[in-house]
């Protein structure tokens, strides 16, 4: 029995409430991320990744009050990102029951940070989330893949897509793990809400430049886009939101979907 | 109730491990010191760290532990707390507390590493710890480096990931886990449940 691919649903939480691909008929049901983790990790969820949005000053307690909840809730491993920018920040969140905590926009801005957090830490501690977006415009020394839009490279960017760095997500990926990243965390901003699938190409690039595991996220819409980004798309693990929150394919539906294309599933 | 103490190297987080323990009838404190452990009817290495400053925080109490192990006390290593049971690892510097014989070693090959994520134990020798548990059952490792004992006789389950590993050992009233029971959902909740069976009796 060779080590499983992970299935884990992302919860988006704002002043502690689940916001994004909520299915406002079940609003009340899937508004409480304590609720929802505990729902998920009794359905075979592998892990969970809660991205905190909240933007305000009272971020920090609110963090630590929900993280907390889930914690004591489940007992799968979790991951927590939004805002982390220093080690403080990270030990705050962990302290309070996360397993591994995701840094974004401040690895890129200060990539220095994944060491400190690592030496502090642990490397299996540090997940670095990447969020790209195709880029069209040939441009030289990008690592390019050819797709059936042409020859693209991936273009990191931060604050939620937002911004654009100029950076090449794959040789970027390759110096955060040379500094002591433990895990890839790559969205595609192209794909993310589409519900069209993962982008399999900037997945398999990544995955094939680094030697941490790489989570796919970004575009699931159904069980057969799990399967491609895992095994065409060499993700170790995929990771989706409004699939799961919509019930419309829950975590168990998925798993036997994957389980019956041959991929090594925990049952 | 039987009392817990998790030993804290000072780094990451104990508080899904504390749960994890209370949920099965422990009362639980996290000790840093020998004074801390003195109370303990069960003791437990977390999993959280790496090895030199895990090993250089528990050099103070490295006397507290082995006087409670040879009392009969029930010790349990998770992840680096097992590793820590080994004479030596090459993680890093510094001395383990020789429970088991051998050292530990880096997971190497073509190979993701960290090993992370959810994989089946191969249960090679009877043992209370893993009572109820199928053979195939999965739990959760998240480690870069394995023992590897020299008394093959303390093995109790492997796993493989590439090479095929030690994932459990235990020695009398010493048990150590590589992966994470505490993370393992209802499989790693059973094992924990038959730790505490074994202290309670």
């Amino acid at each position: 029995m060779p080590l499983t691919k992970r299935i884990i649903p992302c919860l988006d939480v704002d002043h502690g409430k689940v916001v994004k691909g909520v299915n406002f008929l079940q609003l009340k049901r899937a508004g409480d991320p304590v609720e929802l983790a505990k729902r998920y990790s009794d359905e075979g969820a592998d892990e969970l990744v809660f991205l905190d949005i909240t933007a305000s000053h009272e971020k920090r307690d609110i963090l630590r009050h929900y993280v907390e909840g889930v914690a004591k809730t489940i007992n799968i491993p979790f991951t927590v990102g939004g805002g982390i920018r220093n080690v403080t920040d990270a030990r705050n969140v962990l302290c309070s029951g996360a397993d591994k905590i995701s840094v974004n926009t401040a690895a890129v801005e200060k990539p220095e940070i994944i060491t400190e957090l690592a030496d502090v830490f642990g490397q299996q501690c540090i997940v670095v989330a990447i969020d790209a977006k195709r880029n069209l415009s040939p441009t030289e020394g990008k690592v390019t893949v050819q797709t059936d839009e042409g020859s693209v490279w991936f273009e990191v960017t931060t604050y939620g897509g937002r911004k654009s760095t100029g950076i090449d997500a794959v040789a970027w990926a390759l110096q955060a793990e040379k500094l002591g990243a433990g895990e890839f965390l790559v969205t595609s901003m192209d794909k993310d809400g589409t519900e069209s699938g993962f982008d399999i190409e900037l997945t398999r690039a990544i995955s094939e430049h680094v030697h941490v595991p790489v989570i796919a996220s970004g575009g699931a819409g159904v069980p057969q886009h799990f399967v491609d980004v895992l095994t065409t798309g060499k993700a170790d693990a995929a990771l989706a939101a409004s699939v799961f929150h919509y019930n419309k394919y829950p975590v168990p539906v998925v798993k036997d979907y994957l389980c019956k294309a041959g991929v090594a599933i925990r049952q | 109730m039987a009392k817990a103490v998790i030993f804290d190297y000072g780094v990451g987080n104990l508080l899904g491990l504390k749960c994890a323990l209370e949920q099965v009838g422990f009362g639980v404190s996290i000790g840093v010191s020998g004074q801390d452990l003195a109370q303990a009817d069960a003791l437990v290495l977390p999993g959280v760290g790496s090895f030199t400053p895990a090993a250089k925080k528990l050099e103070c109490v490295k006397e507290a532990i082995q006087n409670k192990v040879v009392e009969g006390v029930p010790l349990l290593g998770i992840c680096l707390g097992l590793q820590l049971f080994f004479e030596e690892s090459a993680e890093g510097f510094g001395e383990g507390l020789a429970f088991f014989k051998g050292k530990v070693v880096r997971l190497q090959g073509d190979l993701k590493i960290p090993h992370m994520g959810w994989n089946t134990l191969n249960l090679v020798k009877s043992c209370e710890l893993f009572d109820g548990i199928d053979g195939g059952a999965y739990v959760y490792f998240v480690h870069s480096l394995y023992p590897v004992p020299i008394d093959g006789s303390v093995v109790c389950t492997k796993t493989t990931y590439g090479t095929t590993f030690t994932s459990a050992v235990v020695d009398k009233n010493v048990y150590g886990l590589q992966f994470h029971p505490e993370k393992s959902g209802n499989v790693g909740l059973q094992i924990l449940q038959n730790f505490a069976k074994i202290v309670m009796r």
